[in-house]
């Protein structure tokens, strides 16, 4: 195309990016398609497929079929994937409809890493390297219950990855803490009265640290909010063979008390806090860390959600100074830890 | 494979489980208006011809600029662009630079040659419009495009009114404006120059005219008494800049004085000081904030060395100098003298106090109202007179061209109407896309691309233009800022935050539908919509 | 090929030779020479295309053993006791989703207290699961039944447990017919699974069956075991017939055809008792013994027939229901509920307590003598239960009533208290 006439300006040098949606969207019809979201794409796999009883506004919902089909995508189809007992599992196949749309198997609500082991296992010893593995289940069937087992599938550096659907309790049984529930949380075990209402501080687990600790080749963070890092992590760790490990943040409306409405929002304000850090390691090291980009308060994200209702007073003020503070301390931390506020390291 | 009862079930079978009958609420897709459809006097869809340009499908964006507005490359560069201080962007970080994204387009299309589609035969009434500056050119391409034969009759010797009597080159370079005139003649606009109307009614009834449009504009300068000797040399900005365009400019000396606080004050200022004058300087009555002129012509004559005097008025005018009072601001606002006086050198002084018309053509039409020195009209533009119609300056309105090519196309559409007796429907408007409608998580931070400007040095000893355009690739840039506030710009937002694959992708430039069937009514696809083109209704039992 | 060879080894022989393809291992005594000679094996490429996975729990291993077998695998494992109980809920699973896993399980009494011998106590705890559940009386038994195991659970598509007592069996040096691998080759055809994970053919396994419809799985799951019934005896006929010699089938007989007094048992004790019945045959008596091959699905009308006409029938057993009495005996009394025969349960051989030959002829003896109670427990030492009896009436208290008594028996110093 040739250039406008100019009367002998300045030309301007700034390379022309996409800024309507920068790469935030799912999608951009002026952009190439190859740089597009596997969710733009109208040919997607919809690995769980519509009329599953999920409800209104489940990130776990949204993040399954995120994950599965960019890593449909990236395995050309050939992909089993093995469920571990939870909500994901039971609004997906209640007898006689299945959502899925890819060979899968649930077994129990401990043992996915194992089965996933024994799939892999047994693709490999039929020879057949091409289909590849994905173990999925929520935060208590990972960090709690199915520890043990996905504990031995990492060390065994079995050929699995590993996704944990983390929405920070047990929904499926009415909202009990796991080791996942942050500190102040109102479950249905750690209810929100008393001298520290909600969950205790100083406890629960970090799953993405201990599987670094194993060693496995790949470990990876994200929510619900960021399609294409999410997918880019999914793509990534089809790239290595062995154990891997992606923990994505997945809000669930039933048991935060949030509206279905703001699950991706919710999500985006978790990250933007710096209460969940999203980072990739490789081998065990921390390699690269997804920035904050508009720094919140903690609060902004926990105003949102009923779970931390009681930190608040009727007006959306602030009403526990002291446990906000502790909770900003966290973010805070996170910041400091993996350097959230530096120019984006990818 | 034998499947095992009840246990190992046939993948995608939960279509079968219509979820939508959750619903309570339905999510729907809407338009909304983006603040700068609404803010164009000239009725421009900014927001519809950036969709195109921003996709770099320049004459797509073109023809459905001039669906509204026949001047792209007129406006791109005159506008005051109220467009752009209601840009959403702006609270974002800087307004989309619309203006330069639509001269842009204008010197796309004049480099090009693209011409307008066809008109169709004049097969409808016969219109007379009176004066080719911008209500009237406007008025006569939109009544063309819709069938009426349209003649416009033009007291001067060349079309473009105050476009190219009231606005300088610099600002608007000639070839540009002769471009766009042309290109409305080429649609079949029977255009007579040096042709000066003096008798209305006699003229309509003797050319044999069903409607008439008055759009002869504002040119006679208003004039205020000023004490001055013999020898003091005066002249007002409408000779001035109508004088500019004639083959020798006239002489001003090295020290000038303007009078009035208007865009013609600072177009006279700049002016003066492209013609030599050492000191420029406006003199005006009340301060910054109350001047009416744009910002942006005040900045630029600044950056050009002109002088701004405030609180001040001419007292008296001598050869050499001229006397000036100072004044304050009362509790209303209105200048106060002060008398205090100070004396200031000036080889000349130019009156830009404002412009009136000239309205004698009325003479005798009793039913046309004039109040205050312009024509009274309805909401219809037109005047007491059936048939008679006007806009443009002769009407109630701020004289900017833009207003009058707004004017124009409205009473396009009103004469179009009125000859086919019929009421012209108000196209629906939709409800605002404000801020507050978008999630600007999804847009990029990226700073308006600068227009670039010519040095200083020589803005001021040439009537080179000022301001120079984009090329290519800054203005997809600047196009590509655009947030499309309120219209679906197909992100796929929608479309992949679903839970439920309730949406269904249309294909490119047909945006998307719900799929009522499974749609559980989350509203995640409403908070997600970067535009805010998506509202949840409540579901009807 | 006959050879001298310790049980475990025997049978892994007869593992190795079924071709497994994904085997998982996690150590616990007695069943753990099995999965080491197997491991050797995979290790050594004498078992081609397979792999051995350490993992890290039983849960773990069966877990392994029904992702494997649900993607086309054949899949074995062994355990025992604790570990049985550890993966309980993966037994459970593998039967329900009908995975064809075959696991070895080496019997082994329950803690606590914690003891690492023989008994039937672990099998007994998961003789609801849906598994098919086979005896070995002996290690030529064992070894047979684990060729017969595969084929039977990859025609059935259901997992079979075959059970072999702990130390008697594993740990005991004997002859043993070690099958060869063209044998097992021409008796066992590759795994073809019903059921499977493909992507060119997908399917969701494992759904969740609401009220509507779980009745007529469990239905189902029972009517898949009565198929197995039927073809239990079958496969053994044909292994009958490649290998040239029996094994398995629903249960065998001894001395039944005229007796007065019948024993019914699982497991290596039968051997005992058959020394015992030939010692009382010897002195006229009409004793005679009824081996139970198949626990589950359980041969009712088989075990009616071979018990005939006898007056008495006595299940000796190595396990027991606290607060209730035998575990197998209520199987056996519902096959002779019609039958004039009385039953009588004798528990024996609890956490590896030897069951001697003078012990279960006084078993037979009483039962001929009409002397033998509803409910007896073999060489039970009467006067130590009866002392911590007396003290638990005195202080009803809660308490380590295993300490205690083993205070009595002098195996560990007093002092504590």
């Amino acid at each position: 195309m040739s250039k406008a006439k100019t009367d002998g300006a300045i030309t301007t040098t700034q390379p022309v990016k996409f800024y309507q949606v920068g790469s935030f969207a799912v999608g951009n019809r002026l952009v190439d398609p190859s740089l597009r979201t596997v969710q733009a794409d109208a040919a997607r796999t919809n690995a769980i497929t519509s009329g599953h009883r999920a409800c209104q506004g489940c990130g776990e919902a949204l993040g399954a079929r995120y994950v599965l089909d960019a890593a449909m995508r990236a395995t050309g189809g050939k992909l089993v994937a093995v469920n571990a007992t939870g909500c994901l599992e039971v609004f997906t196949t209640p007898y006689p409809e299945t959502s899925w749309q890819l060979p899968w198997l649930h077994s129990l609500f401990g043992n996915a890493a194992s089965v996933a082991t024994g799939v892999a296992a047994a693709l490999e010893v039929q020879g057949r390297n091409d289909v590849r593995v994905i173990a999925q289940a929520g935060d208590g069937g990972t960090v709690d219950i199915g520890f043990g087992c996905l504990s031995g599938m990492f060390e065994r550096n079995d050929d699995v990855l590993f996704v944990c659907y983390d929405n920070e309790a047990y929904m499926n049984t009415g909202v009990q803490r796991s080791g996942a529930t942050p500190p102040a949380a109102r479950t249905a075990t750690t209810e929100a009265v008393g001298r520290e209402p909600g969950n205790p501080f100083d406890q629960g687990k970090n799953l993405p640290r201990l599987a670094m600790a194993h060693g496995i080749r790949y470990v990876a963070t994200a929510t619900v909010a960021d399609l294409h890092d999410l997918e880019a992590k999914v793509e990534r760790a089809m790239d290595f063979r062995g154990a891997r490990y992606l923990h994505l943040l997945v809000p669930c409306p039933l048991g935060w008390s949030s509206a279905p409405a703001d699950t991706i929002r919710i999500a985006r304000l978790a990250k933007e806090s710096g209460l969940f850090p999203v980072f990739e390691a490789v081998d065990g090291e921390v390699t690269a860390a997804s920035g904050i980009r508009r720094l919140v308060p903690v609060e902004e994200y926990l105003r949102l959600q009923g779970r931390f209702r009681h930190l608040f007073d009727s007006s959306g003020a602030v009403a526990k100074t002291d446990i906000v503070a502790r909770l900003q301390k966290l973010a805070d931390a996170n910041i400091e830890r993996f350097g959230l506020l530096q120019p984006e390291v990818t | 494979m034998e499947k095992p009862f009840a246990i190992t079930l046939d993948v995608g079978s939960s279509l079968a489980n219509k979820t939508g009958s959750w619903r309570v609420e339905r999510p729907v897709y809407i338009d909304r208006l983006p603040p700068c459809n609404d803010a164009c006097p000239a009725g421009e869809n900014v927001q519809g011809w950036l969709y195109y340009a921003e996709a770099g499908e320049y004459e797509q964006a073109w023809r459905q600029l001039v669906q509204d507005n026949p001047f792209p490359a007129v406006m791109g560069r005159v506008c005051y662009r109220p467009c752009e201080t209601v840009c959403n962007r702006a609270q974002l970080d800087e307004a989309v630079g619309i203006n330069a994204v639509e001269r842009f387009l204008g010197d796309q299309a004049i480099e090009h040659g693209w011409s307008f589609e066809a008109a169709p035969p004049s097969s409808g009434g016969r219109v007379l419009v009176v004066g080719a500056g911008p209500a009237g050119l406007s008025t006569a391409y939109h009544l063309r495009r819709l069938g009426h034969a349209v003649v416009i009759y033009e007291t001067g010797a060349t079309p473009g009114g105050m476009m190219r009597f009231g606005i300088p080159k610099y600002r608007l370079p000639r070839d540009v404006l002769d471009a766009e005139v042309e290109r409305i003649c080429a649609l079949g606009v029977e255009l007579h120059l040096n042709r000066k109307v003096t008798d209305l009614p006699a003229t309509m009834r003797d050319d044999g005219f069903d409607a008439v449009f008055l759009a002869v504009g504002a040119q006679l300068a208003k004039r205020a008494y000023l004490p001055a000797g013999d020898s003091a040399h005066i002249l007002d900005a409408v000779s001035l800049l109508h004088s500019m365009e004639g083959a020798s400019p006239p002489r001003l000396g090295r020290r000038v004085v303007v009078y009035g606080g208007g865009d013609t004050a600072m177009d006279a200022a700049r002016t003066a000081r492209r013609l030599g004058a050492t000191d420029a300087v406006v003199v005006y009555r009340r301060t910054r904030e109350r001047m009416p002129a744009h910002d942006v012509e005040v900045e630029e004559a600044t950056d050009e060395g002109v002088l701004m005097k405030w609180l001040s008025t001419i007292t008296e005018v001598d050869e050499g100098q001229i006397l000036l009072e100072q004044m304050v601001l009362d509790d209303k606002g209105f200048p106060q003298p002060t008398g205090r006086f100070e004396k200031l050198d000036a080889d000349c002084v130019v009156l830009a106090l404002g412009e009136e018309s000239d309205l004698s053509l009325l003479t005798g039409m009793d039913d046309v109202e004039i109040a205050d020195g312009v024509v009274q009209v309805g909401p219809d533009l037109m005047t007491g007179h059936p048939g008679l119609f006007a806009g443009g300056d002769v009407v109630p309105a701020e004289r900017t061209a833009t207003n009058a090519i707004g004017n124009g196309k409205r009473a396009a559409r009103t004469i179009d109407g009125w000859l086919r007796g019929e009421t012209p429907r108000e196209p629906a408007r939709h409800e605002l896309a404000g801020f507050e409608h978008l999630n600007t998580w999804y847009y990029a931070d990226a700073p308006k691309t600068e227009r670039p400007r010519l040095e200083l040095v020589r803005r001021t000893s040439t009537f080179d233009e000022v301001v120079g355009g984009l090329d290519e690739t800054n203005a997809l840039f600047e196009a590509r800022r655009c947030l499309s506030c309120g219209n679906c710009f197909e992100c796929d937002n929608c479309f992949g935050v679903c839970p439920d694959n309730a949406v269904v992708k249309l294909g490119p430039g047909k945006r998307y539908e719900f799929d009522y069937d499974y749609c559980k009514g989350c509203g995640i696809c409403m908070v997600e919509c970067p535009c805010g083109a998506i509202v949840m209704e409540p579901e009807r039992a | 090929m006959l050879s001298q060879l310790e049980g475990s080894r025997a049978v892994a022989g007869a593992v190795v030779c079924c071709r497994p393809q994904v085997v998982c291992a996690y150590p616990i005594t007695p069943q753990t020479h099995i999965v080491e000679a197997i491991g050797a094996s995979v290790k050594s490429r004498q078992l081609k295309h397979c792999r051995f996975i350490n993992v890290e729990s039983e849960f773990a291993a069966m877990s392994v053993a029904i992702g494997a077998s649900a993607t086309g695998a054949r899949a074995y494992t062994a355990t025992a006791s604790q570990g049985l109980l550890f993966m309980i809920e993966a037994v459970y699973n593998a039967a329900g989703l009908g995975l064809p896993v075959v696991m070895t399980l080496a019997n082994r009494a329950i803690g606590a207290p914690i003891n690492i011998w023989n008994d039937h106590s672990d099998a007994m705890a998961v003789r609801d699961s849906g598994w098919v559940m086979l005896f070995a009386e002996d290690n030529q038994t064992a070894t047979d039944l684990h060729v017969q195991a595969f084929r039977l659970a990859e025609e059935l598509s259901l997992p079979v447990m075959v059970c072999v007592d702990g130390y008697v069996l594993t740990h005991a040096t004997e002859r043993v017919d070690v099958p060869t691998q063209e044998q097992v080759d021409a008796f066992l055809p590759p795994y073809k699974p019903r059921q499977v994970l493909d992507p060119a053919d997908p399917v969701s396994i494992g759904a969740m069956v609401g009220p509507e419809a779980f009745t007529e799985v469990r239905y189902l799951a029972h009517a898949k075991q009565l198929q197995a019934l039927e073809r239990i005896g079958e496969v053994a006929g044909e292994f009958a017939e490649g290998f040239g010699r029996h094994s398995g089938g629903l249960v065998s007989t001894y001395h039944v055809e005229d007796a007065e007094v019948v024993i019914v048992a699982l497991g290596s004790v039968l051997g005992t008792i058959k020394d015992a019945t030939d010692e009382l045959r010897a002195n006229g008596a009409r004793v005679g013994v009824v081996g139970i091959t198949s626990f589950r699905p359980f041969p009712l009308d088989v075990l009616r027939e071979a018990i005939g006409d006898a007056r008495k029938v006595v299940v000796v057993e190595r396990a027991f229901s606290a607060g209730f009495g035998g575990v197998l005996s209520t199987d056996v009394g519902l096959a002779i509920s019609d039958a004039k025969a009385r039953l009588s349960t004798v528990v024996a051989g609890l956490g590896g307590r030897a069951v001697t030959e003078a012990g279960l002829i006084g078993v037979f003896e009483d039962a001929l003598g009409d002397r033998l109670e509803a409910l007896r427990f073999l060489d039970l030492d009467k006067d130590v239960v009866d002392r911590e009896l007396a003290r638990m009436a005195g202080t009803r208290r809660s308490g380590p009533s295993a300490e205690n008594v083993l205070r009595d028996l002098g195996t560990v110093a007093s002092g504590a208290l």
